[in-house]
């Protein structure tokens, strides 16, 4: 009995003193190299501060060999050794890491805001456009004029970008990053299977009639072949928004977003129209394959979809053609040039888009914004702009040419792009900048359109749960009816 | 039952009880506070309410109980009666049946068979979970699932299991999961048994199912609530099913913990997270109360 005694005090003193030691603070590392220095301790003290070893980091939704590979690549094989030369040049050691995030966007912005709360994250943030008003509303981001200083201006970079594509990651005036680029939406098509159904390759349709009518012959005259995808679904999360309803919905002649009362629509006519499309796509005639639409994998099962030749036709950005079926991308296409067509996707008829347009698209854009808690402004900013260099971004396009922010960077040889950004951008619109979109609006839209494809609601029934949640969850005085 | 006889003073006792009071109190009292707090608040992680959040006083939870909307898919209600019937399917059904069937089966046996199922159960409680959802990911994939082409080569075709029966996959996947918790605790329940019991039964005649009803279930009885109440505890809260079907398709498969994490960390909405919480909460501590009460019980008897 008193040896149980006795161990058990014995216990609860080791216990103890394991607490102890794990809360007092660690011993000052001794940087042993350069490149195990610690990034947030100060410089050890007998050391003197001048080669101070400095860590940055940077994080996107980019692998080496998976998804966004060219932006990795672009990152590790030419921004990061410049920019380290860069300081070594001027007798800084500098050191940048890049964080190479797995996951979907949605689950990046999750960790943003999570580490951006907290007082931590990387020191750039490859960050989309459209999350910039409802972090900055959150006080999660800063503009690049707190965190830099007036001197944020001086850069040469902003000249050459246009007022249009520096919005893309500004808020009310505000800058907060760069962008990489802009781009548009489209649809694709596999040329070899609309010569197998017996239609003509330079396919353009003129109405959504025109579309249908092109998926029923696919679906008639090659069984096993998906003719259509238009995503819908919570799963795709934004890739539904801007792909799938805003693609559609710009073609009842009105915007998510009414950009001359700064009201939502939320109710009407156009709704019912645009969400008995996609029932006629997959519930009504199978001419799309909604399990693609529902499966948590959904849009990857898409792109294998297309490129193993079982999908004819995808709505979906040039992000699709430039990086997704390029050859060595996720989904990659070695016949991609020859295999592959483009076409506008039309309004529901003739001048009934938007601003009476016959066709119609929507744009976004990436970019990278500073943390307003990095400990390096100086440096961070540094990078940044060579990142954003003109020699910078041409090496980017010869990785993988799309439509850059800087005015000075061409496409380089690539007819399709080149042609896409030439017909698509005067017709494009964006996506509001009002915090309320990515917070209610677009998740809600999302969910409207799963609820419609997996047969759970009528469109009506859809459309009703979807204006009493919008109009409670953004105010009456904030929301209209659709034209 | 032999006399407690303190062996510290009650001063010594606190100094040496303090510092897991104060880390009780930092990580797990002052959270559930700060929920408690937040759930009358609009705040949320993102937006104007990010910095200026809001007292709203009920309205959170008036939301949740909104009885116009809460039976509709994706909001509270629905998810409460998924949460049931993942719990009724694949705990109360699935891990106690299945868990006490393995230690029936191998009540008082031994050898290699035993060694394998055992060891094949226990490997599928410990592995873990991110591991386990994608096998069954891929075990239950339409296309080129292992089940399906099992299924297929007898002559049942190719179910949509995760689209069309998802409810059904969690729970076969938790049951599948979970099982064997209840088979070690069986197990070693049964042992306990004096042979004698099963023996003069066996003398005077018994059937198969007369020594299951008369001796070993009422005599089982006890750590079958135990299980139940333990296990019940454990699917309520559990997150695993968001590997496998990320609490879709059109939210057939969004149980409560899924749902809280939806609403907190994927529209960033806190507010309405933490009142959700703190419901859940209040049924975790019913539960508790009820296990609580049980081992009281069972103490007291023996």
């Amino acid at each position: 009995m008193r040896t149980k005694n006795i161990h058990r005090i014995f216990f609860v003193i080791t216990i103890l003193a394991m607490l102890v030691t794990a809360c007092a603070p660690k011993e000052t590392a001794q940087p042993t190299s350069a490149s195990t220095a610690p990034t947030a301790a100060p410089p050890a003290k007998e050391v003197p501060p001048v080669a101070e070893p400095i860590k940055l980091s940077m994080i996107c939704r980019c692998v080496v060999g998976g998804t966004n590979a060219n932006t990795a690549n672009w990152i590790l094989d030419y921004v990061i050794p410049e920019f380290e030369a860069e300081m070594k040049a001027q007798g800084k050691d500098v050191t940048v890491e890049l964080v190479q995030f797995g996951g979907s966007d949605e689950e990046l912005k999750a960790r943003y805001a999570l580490d951006l709360k907290a007082g931590s994250g990387n020191d750039l943030m490859a960050f989309d456009g459209f999350w910039t008003p409802e972090f900055a509303e959150g006080g999660l981001i800063k503009p690049l004029e707190t965190i830099v200083g007036a001197s944020y201006a001086d850069w040469e970079g902003w000249s050459h970008i246009s007022s249009g594509v520096q919005q893309l990651l500004s808020y009310q005036g505000q800058h907060y990053g760069v962008p990489t680029g802009t781009d548009a939406r489209v649809i694709w098509y596999r040329k070899d299977l609309f010569e197998q159904a017996g239609i003509p390759t330079d396919w353009q349709p003129k109405s959504w009639d025109d579309i249908l009518a092109t998926a029923r012959t696919i679906k008639e005259k090659l069984p096993g072949v998906t003719p259509l995808q238009l995503n819908a679904g919570t799963a795709m999360g934004e890739a539904t928004t801007m792909q799938g309803w805003y693609m559609a919905f710009l073609g009842t002649g009105n915007n998510v977003y009414d950009f001359a009362t700064n009201k939502f629509p939320v109710s009407g006519q156009a709704f019912l129209d645009t969400l008995n499309f996609y029932k006629t796509i997959y519930v009504d005639e199978g001419l799309g394959d909604a399990r693609t639409q529902l499966l948590t994998d959904g849009r990857d099962r898409s792109f294998l979809s297309f490129r193993d030749g079982t999908t004819a036709m995808l709505v979906e950005g040039d992000w699709f053609w430039r990086s997704v079926i390029a050859p060595g991308g996720s989904a990659g296409m070695d016949q991609r040039n020859d295999l592959v067509n483009w076409a506008m996707m039309p309004a529901m008829t003739p001048g009934k888009g938007i601003n009476g347009q016959d066709y119609v698209t929507v744009s976004g854009g990436t970019g990278f914004i500073l943390n307003p808690n990095t400990k390096y402004t100086a440096e961070s900013w540094g990078l940044m702009t060579l990142m954003y260099s003109k020699d910078s971004l041409d090496y980017f396009q010869t990785l993988q040419p799309g439509i850059k922010s800087r005015d000075d960077v061409a496409i380089p040889n690539d007819p399709i792009l080149t042609a896409m950004a030439k017909t698509m951008l005067p017709l494009t619109t964006t996506r509001p900048s009002d915090p309320a979109y990515s917070e209610n609006i677009s998740p809600a839209l999302q969910l409207m359109t799963e609820r419609v494809v997996s047969g759970e609601m009528t469109p009506e029934q859809a459309l009703e749960a979807f204006t009493t949640a919008m109009t409670a969850a953004i105010g009456a005085d904030k929301v209209e009816e659709a034209k | 039952m032999e006399q407690r006889r303190p062996i510290l003073t009650l001063k010594t006792g606190t100094f040496f009880l303090s510092p897991a009071i104060f880390f009780v109190i930092l990580f797990l009292i002052v959270p559930f506070v700060w929920i408690i707090v937040v759930s009358f608040t609009n705040q949320s992680l993102t937006g104007a309410t990010a910095l200026n959040p809001e007292f709203v006083g009920l309205q959170n939870y008036l939301d949740l109980f909104n009885f116009d909307t809460w039976l509709t898919r994706g909001n509270f209600g629905s998810s409460m009666i998924i949460t049931l019937e993942f719990v009724i399917g694949s705990a109360w059904i699935g891990q106690v049946v299945l868990g006490m069937g393995l230690a029936i089966a191998f009540y008082r046996r031994k050898g290699a068979l035993r060694e394998f199922v055992n060891t094949l159960v226990i490997l599928c409680w410990i592995i873990p979970d991110v591991v386990v959802a994608f096998s069954w990911s891929a075990y239950l994939d339409r296309d080129y699932g292992t089940l399906n082409a099992i299924l297929n080569l007898i002559g049942l075709g190719r179910p949509d299991w995760q689209l069309a029966f998802p409810l059904f996959a969690i729970i076969l996947f938790n049951s599948w999961r979970g099982a064997a918790f209840s088979m070690l605790l069986f197990s070693s329940a049964l042992a306990t048994i004096p042979p004698s019991y099963l023996e003069t039964a066996e003398v005077a005649g018994a059937s198969f199912w007369q020594k299951q009803r008369d001796i070993i279930l009422p005599l089982l009885r006890g750590h079958i609530l135990t299980d139940m109440v333990l296990i019940t505890l454990w699917t309520f809260n559990t997150f695993s099913p968001f590997l496998l079907t990320g609490g879709g398709p059109a939210f057939k498969t969004e149980v409560i913990s899924i749902f809280t994490y939806r609403i907190a960390f994927k529209f960033f909405d806190f507010g309405m997270g933490g009142a959700i919480a703190v419901v859940a909460m209040v049924i975790n501590f019913a539960l508790a109360l009820v296990y609580l009460l049980m081992l009281r019980k069972q103490a007291v008897y023996s």
